[in-house]
């Protein structure tokens, strides 16, 4: 060390260095600083290359960005849904006709705090849009914010014009708009969305997510037959003066609903200004007594589980008194009634004996395996509860026998019919069209004898039986008329009823199965002061088969062909 | 431009003879750039908030004569100033900093600035380039005559400015202030054995840090897994340099500014990106990189282990705090607001990177023999 110095010092002197060296510049020999450094310079060499690494990381990652952004994943699942580039895809009917759409429109805003003088442009604004209020307009105009919305959806002559006013702080949003070219004809089943394109009813908000993703849906529904059912439905209504109705044609062999009507209704285009009545679904949400309709299955049940032989006879000479009820029917007898004469004829007291026969046990599972205590199952999120008794009691068992007692929705009570005329095959109902190889095998219900029965106990309803009405020349038509007093508050309404029919055809092999039901109608000359099943909704039926028939291929018979329920007819005394 | 001849001796003369002219010319080309996107980037961001829309980039603009002035006259020091200098500015910037702590207004969750005469003020930016300089000091000491406890001061100082940044709270800072710390102890000798004890310290402070901090651990998620959290902002600041593509769109014709809160400041390099496209941006990247790579190789002769720690520290500064920033905005790690050197919006920001980068112009002047020892 001091050698060193020593040696410097000198050397220092010699040099024209302006000042002398310094202590402590001579001290940076030292071996441990001079190792430090050393030590330092390598270890910077690493670290500058660390640094280098780290920005043409940065460097790719820029060219990776920028020229391959377009596909970077995170992008397109961050997006929120409303901002997705994909427009609302359509609903449409089985044959491809559009029931909705969304066509792209431009939707007024304004950031306030650029436009100049409100009033000024609230006046040259209403020029172009007059159903906005003054007032209301120079309020948005004036608020405090960068926005608000002026009008939603404009058309593109209205967007034009508000361009040409040339106001400044107004600018549009592209947007879409759910528009529904079929109007209040499938209203219930397609629903409707709201401003943002959001489903809130029906088909619209079931598949939400599926619309939203762009992919269409298309409906096992026939805009064509839907169009006639709705005109006959509508037709009853208006001849029976009543307050509202439902139809529904299903096809028994697949289980697709082909057309379902719910009246009184409204234009999905105009959601808000519907009534909560218009908007009600009276097909899936709405659950009914359904009355008479349900001894079709009282009759398959008792037939199938061999508690009755078709040809038994029960005794319906006098009212059934029980629990404080009495039982009697609308069209007495005072006599032994076979089963035939029962569905003929209609007797409540004939179906709760056959209900009793049958016991409660088997009869609540025969319901059960209806679906009749749950939700249909059907795509539509307004699908109503049925009521039933919680304690199923010998007097229910009986009152359901004819169909009080329980509620169900007419999609319910279709949907069984169908189980019993398709072979005693029941499928699910649906309301997105099925192809061939899509149809369920569906569960069995009843022995395909036990079905023959049933379809020969439905067309003697319609040759001979209350359902004289729903007869449509060629047709085959099998059914079973049903009227039922209106539940209000707590017991029955003396004048109020559920008119329905439901019915198959051609019932010798049913393709179709076909449901009216009329809502409290007013009997008129023309039924002879009657507003039952039979005079209110079968005519509607029939007529329905008449147009619906052509339409779909179903080739008349000849009006030779020996009558289907012939052989049942020995069994019905006095139906001459 | 005049130029000074060889033999001049005076102070401007020495100056323009030994200080490193490309890092200079690089600072300066940053700094115009700053202000192109200051003017780009910042109407947007003050029309947001209900200032007049110049008002952001006035006050930018103000400023920027005040940096340079700052950073040249910092460049003019001795290596013995800059100790002094950093010295003054370590007590003045971290007392002011615990000054926030009592009288701070709460911005966004922490306090972090000061209101001084009408401006305000980040005084944690200041203690960055101060504290870089007085750690390299007190290493440099650890191995001088006069055999200082240089490392344990460090060590003690370093545990007072992260204590007082962790109760703001400042996490990017706190990690920021450690890295390069732990740069220069590294570089000071720090045996192998302490640099992997230490590395693993600090994988344990940021899993603690992700269980302490409630938007730490937000941030980590968003990155680890995009979409399941909020990640409105990068989504935005990628889709921008998508859309600038190679050449951008042109400067002020982007729109991410329009819709990122901190379009001028932490995400200025999205701005960049779509207003000037990727080749732009490539070539800020390289800017950045010529500073340290001219600082490194300069670093690698000089012969004072203060100078080298020093400016090593205030290199490390310098780098890690623009790769923090840009590789935020492009995704390749989770997003901690950073502002990117001399470019992002923030007068403490400037100005500290100006007070930083002139020191290091200082330090890395060309000296002949060692120059002064602690």
């Amino acid at each position: 060390m001091s050698s060193t110095r020593e040696f410097r010092q000198p050397l220092g002197s010699h040099f024209a260095d302006p000042r002398p060296p310094r202590y402590d510049e001579l001290y940076m020999l030292d071996g441990d600083t001079k190792r430090a450094i050393e030590v330092g310079h390598t270890r910077l060499l690493f670290g500058g290359a660390l640094f280098l690494v780290a920005f043409l990381g940065v460097a790719l990652r820029l060219l990776d960005v920028g020229l391959f952004g377009a596909a970077e994943p995170v992008r397109i699942a961050a997006l929120p849904a409303s901002q997705a580039v994909t427009q609302r895809a359509d609903i449409l009917d089985r044959n491809g006709v559009l029931l909705a759409t969304s066509l792209a429109t431009a939707s007024l805003y304004a950031d306030p705090s650029r436009v100049s003088d409100p009033n000024v442009a609230a006046d040259q604004l209403r020029t172009v849009l007059p159903e906005i209020g003054r007032a209301e307009l120079v309020a948005k105009l004036g608020a405090n914010g960068r926005f608000v919305w002026i009008k939603r959806n404009l058309t593109p002559r209205q967007q034009y014009e508000v361009n040409r006013l040339g106001i400044p702080g107004l600018y549009f949003q592209s947007e879409e708009r759910r528009v529904y070219p079929q109007g209040s004809l499938t209203a219930h089943i397609v629903g409707f969305t709201d401003v943002d394109s959001n489903g809130l009813a029906g088909i619209e908000q079931s598949f939400d997510d599926m619309l939203k993703a762009g992919q269409p849906v298309q409906l096992s529904i026939d805009l064509r037959v839907q169009h006639i059912l709705h005109d006959e439905v509508a037709r009853a209504i208006e001849d029976f003066t009543a307050i509202g109705g439902a139809g529904l044609v299903l096809d028994a062999t697949t289980g697709e609903v082909v057309a379902m009507v719910s009246l009184p209704d409204f234009d999905p285009n105009l959601p808000g200004r519907a009534s909560a009545d218009a908007r009600f679904n009276r097909v899936t949400l709405g659950v009914y007594e359904m009355g008479s309709t349900f001894k079709i299955f009282s009759a398959a049940a008792a037939l199938d589980s061999g508690v009755a032989k078709i040809d038994d006879s029960f005794d319906a000479r006098h009212p059934i008194r029980i629990g404080g009820f009495t039982i009697s029917d609308f069209h007495p007898e005072n006599r032994m009634l076979t089963v035939p004469e029962i569905i003929m004829y209609s007797s409540n007291i004939g179906a709760a004996l056959m209900g009793k026969e049958l016991g409660t046990e088997r009869q609540r599972d025969f319901m059960s395996e209806l679906g009749m205590l749950r939700r249909a199952s059907i795509e539509l999120p307004e699908v109503g509860q049925p009521l039933y008794p919680s304690d199923w009691k010998p007097i229910n068992t009986m009152t359901i026998a004819y169909g009080h007692g329980i509620a169900v929705s007419p999609l319910h009570l279709a949907a069984g019919i169908a189980g019993m005329v398709d072979g005693g095959v029941m499928r699910p109902a649906t309301l997105i069209r099925r192809d061939s190889d899509q149809v369920p095998d569906g569960t069995r219900i009843i022995k395909p004898e036990t079905s023959e029965l049933v379809r020969q106990l439905m067309r003697l309803v319609v040759e001979v039986g209350t359902g004289r009405k729903a007869d449509a020349p060629g047709y085959l038509v099998g059914g079973k008329t049903g009227t039922a007093d209106k539940v209000s508050g707590h017991g029955y309404a003396a004048n109020a009823r559920m008119a329905s029919f439901v019915g198959a055809f051609p019932i010798n092999d049913p393709r179709y199965v076909l449901l009216v039901m009329i809502d409290d109608p007013k009997p008129n000359a023309s039924s002879y002061g009657y507003a039952t099943g039979g005079w209110v909704a079968a005519p509607a039926v029939g007529r329905i088969v008449q147009r619906m028939a052509p339409l779909l291929g179903i080739a008349p018979l000849p009006l030779t062909t020996e009558p289907v329920a012939d052989s049942l007819l020995l069994m019905a005394k006095g139906s001459e | 431009m005049t130029s000074f001849a060889r033999n001049d001796r005076s102070l401007l003369g020495r100056w323009w003879w030994t200080v490193d002219r490309w890092t200079l010319a690089t600072i300066g080309l940053l700094i115009g750039i700053g202000a192109m996107m200051i003017l780009a980037a910042s109407p947007a961001v003050a029309n947001r908030i209900n200032l007049d829309s110049f008002s952001l980039a006035r006050h930018h603009f103000v400023l920027i004569p005040v940096a340079v002035a700052l950073m040249l006259g910092a460049s003019l020091l001795s290596p013995r100033q800059i100790r002094r200098l950093a010295l003054l500015g370590f007590v003045g910037s971290v007392g002011l900093t615990a000054l926030t702590l009592v009288f701070g207004p709460e911005i966004k969750g922490a306090t972090r600035w000061l209101d001084i005469g009408g401006f305000s003020l980040q005084p944690s930016e200041f203690v960055k380039p101060c504290f870089a300089v007085v750690a390299g000091w007190m290493f440099a000491a650890q191995h001088g005559r006069q055999r200082m406890p240089g490392n344990a001061i460090s060590i003690l100082l370093y545990m007072l400015v992260v204590g007082i940044l962790l109760l703001q709270p400042d996490l990017g800072m706190t990690v920021l202030v450690s890295c390069t710390w732990f740069a220069q102890f590294f570089l000071a000798g720090l045996p192998i054995i302490w640099v992997l004890l230490l590395a693993t310290a600090a994988a344990v402070a940021i899993v603690g840090a992700y269980f302490t901090f409630a938007h730490v651990a937000e941030r980590i998620d968003g990155f680890l897994h995009p979409g399941s959290t909020d990640s409105y902002q990068i989504d935005r600041s990628l889709e921008a340099f998508a859309n600038g593509g190679l050449w951008g769109r042109g400067p002020g014709e982007g729109t991410v500014k329009l819709v990122l809160p901190d379009a001028h400041a932490d995400f200025v390099f999205a701005v960049a990106g779509e207003e000037l496209g990727i080749i732009a941006c490539i070539l800020i990247v390289g800017l950045f990189l010529l500073v340290i790579g001219r600082g490194t190789t300069r670093l690698m002769q000089e012969r004072n282990l203060f100078v080298m720690l020093a400016a090593a520290g205030l290199l490390v500064t310098f780098g890690l705090q623009a790769f923090v920033n840009m590789a935020s905005s492009l995704h390749l790690m989770p997003t901690k607001g950073m502002t990117l050197p001399f470019i992002s919006y923030g007068g403490s920001s400037l100005l500290a990177s100006a007070l930083g980068m002139g020191m290091l112009l200082a330090l890395t002047r060309k000296r002949f023999g060692p120059g002064e020892d602690a």
